[in-house]
């Protein structure tokens, strides 16, 4: 079991450590970009890679809360932030290699694009849901929203909903990842209902 | 407690390999934030196996061209799609290397005057190989300039004798889990199949190709016999054929099967109706500019509108997709 306390001085290092971990998928790009090992649909590679990394960072920060309640380790908080502004981060890029790389800021097409897709329409969706999430994720944001933080910021649930669902759908045949990243996400959210009914008397969190 | 001797695990609990490496894929994917991948190898550039690359010869230069760039040869053998290696497109490069092409059969079956049976050698003397340099565009969007070897489909019709209730022509893949590990999986009703109306069958730009780049067809190409319609969309091509049947209705293909809305008998290659996933208006060519490849605009039928507008005139092509 995790312990329910560390010293600061640790925590620190394991931000450092999170930080480098979650940094790890753009390292990735950037090596193979300057290899030129993208592979031969470089656009395709990195715009999926960071369509991944989003969704896969997403249900990371949406696993802190559980194991943090289960093992009783409030430190693991601290990480939740880092994890959910990197997951907004990959997000940022991925739409970015696909309005740049993918359509060379071509708006009409994008348009076109978007409107006739029902896969980009829910990604669009997901991405904009994550946007006041990341605003609202300051210190003083929390402080000032109060109460209404803690309900703003379940829609993170929604977000990855959605982002499972773009996945589902943008996928020609082989439904196996995004099926398993769904699972992922509906454990993630049975976890988060079942002892927050009966703990909620107990533990105020 | 008992204990099982290694050997007593009953098959049903072996992890078919596909769906182990789907499985494998996805922990790596989501483990530590893919920092498992890191290292060049597992990433995009994909080593083909050992597969003997064998010379074809004599090759004639055939009629229909482009002067158009090749795409690379490194590029035509690892970034395919052929399901019955994998799903994803590095797969099969990755799992083929397989196949037992040789001794290999056609069976020519259905409406022909005499139901037979050819092998590839014989197959091989029906017409002299040509090269012909073709555009190949997926309906996923992205496209490549290939330089086949083979003949035109016609030579091997007009040596099967379909009878006069012939209509369409029926293309059927070989499906053996032993050699291809993909169809282990129920992704497609396997074994996949496709279709030609005859006259497109017939038309000369419709090539049986044996080989890419003057030597013969890796696996992960169709080896060893595939079909190529460069006007219509990528997976009409089917590949690894063994057989070919002449049928008087409309054959129902593999992929109709799978999604009818997405899928039509005819998917010739048209920038004007879209398909529900991808815009097909549009293109990226395969192998050019790297990150900073744009597309470019996708012809009508793949440019070809020349040589087989005529096999579609007065058909509703929204209708007939
Ligand atoms: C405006 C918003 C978005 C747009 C325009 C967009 C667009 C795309 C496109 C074009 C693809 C590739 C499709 C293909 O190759 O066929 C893709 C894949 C993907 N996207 Fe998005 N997306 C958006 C938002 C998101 C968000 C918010 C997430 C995650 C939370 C996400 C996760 C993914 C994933 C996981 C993939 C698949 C990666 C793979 O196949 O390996 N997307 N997206």
């Amino acid at each position: 079991m995790l312990p329910a306390k560390i010293a600061l001085n640790w925590l620190r290092y394991l931000k450092g450590v999170v930080f480098l971990l979650a940094l790890l998928p753009l390292a990735r790009l950037l090596v193979l970009g300057v290899l030129d090992r993208l592979g031969a649909n470089p656009v395709e590679f990195v715009l999926r890679s960071n369509g991944t990394s989003a969704l896969t960072l997403l249900l990371a920060t949406l696993a802190i809360t559980p194991l943090q309640r289960w093992s009783g380790a409030g430190w693991l908080l601290a990480l939740r932030r880092m994890l959910g502004l990197f997951a907004f981060f990959y997000a940022v890029l991925h739409v970015l290699s696909y309005v740049w790389l993918d359509q060379w800021f071509d708006w009409h097409a994008i348009a076109q694009d978007v409107m006739e897709h029902r896969y980009l329409l829910v990604g669009l969706l997901a991405f904009l849901l994550l946007i006041p999430l990341a605003l609202t994720s300051t210190d003083g944001m929390m402080r000032r929203l109060g109460n209404r933080w803690r309900p703003l910021h379940r829609l993170v649930y929604l977000a990855g909903g959605l982002g499972v669902v773009h996945y589902l759908w943008l996928v020609k045949k082989d439904l196996t990842l995004p099926l398993a990243y769904g699972v992922v996400l509906g454990l993630l959210l049975a976890a988060r209902l079942y002892p927050a009914r009966r703990r909620s008397d107990v533990m105020p969190s | 407690m008992l204990i099982r001797k290694p050997t007593d695990i009953p098959p049903s609990e072996i992890t078919p390999r596909a769906v182990y490496r789907a499985r494998r894929r996805f922990l790596l994917a989501a483990g530590a934030g893919l920092a498992a991948s890191l290292l060049p190898a597992a990433a995009a550039g994909v080593t083909v196996q050992p597969q003997v690359r064998r010379k074809l010869s004599p090759i004639v230069r055939g009629p229909y061209g482009t002067d158009e760039k090749l795409t690379p040869y490194e590029y035509v053998t690892t970034y395919n799609n052929f399901y019955e290696f994998g799903t994803g497109k590095s797969d099969p490069a990755r799992n083929a290397g397989t196949l037992r092409k040789s001794p290999w059969t056609v069976a020519i079956e259905g409406e022909v005057k005499k139901p037979k049976r050819i092998a590839l050698e014989d197959l091989l003397k029906l017409a002299p190989l040509e090269e012909r340099i073709y555009r190949m565009r997926c309906v996923e969007g992205w496209s490549m300039v290939i330089p086949w070897v083979g003949f035109p489909l016609a030579k091997l019709i007009d040596w099967a004798e379909p009878t006069g209730n012939a209509r369409y022509v029926e293309f059927v893949s070989l499906a053996d889990p032993e050699q291809m590990p993909g169809v282990r999986v129920p992704i497609l009703d396997w074994p996949y199949t496709e279709g030609l109306r005859l006259d497109e069958a017939r038309h000369p730009l419709t090539l049986l190709a044996v080989g890419l780049y003057g030597e013969a067809l890796l696996d992960q190409n169709g080896a060893p016999l595939r079909l190529v319609v460069p006007w219509k969309y990528g997976f009409k091509g089917i590949k690894s054929i063994v057989g070919i049947r002449f049928v008087e209705r409309q054959p129902v293909t593999t992929w109709m099967r799978a999604s009818p809305r997405e899928y039509g008998f005819y998917a010739n290659v048209n920038p004007e109706v879209d398909h529900p996933r991808w815009s097909q208006a549009t293109e990226r060519r395969i192998g050019e500019g790297g990150l900073f490849n744009r597309r470019i605009k996708t012809l009508m039928f793949n440019g070809y509108a020349e040589q087989v507008g005529q096999l579609y005139s007065g058909m509703d092509l929204r209708k007939y997709f």
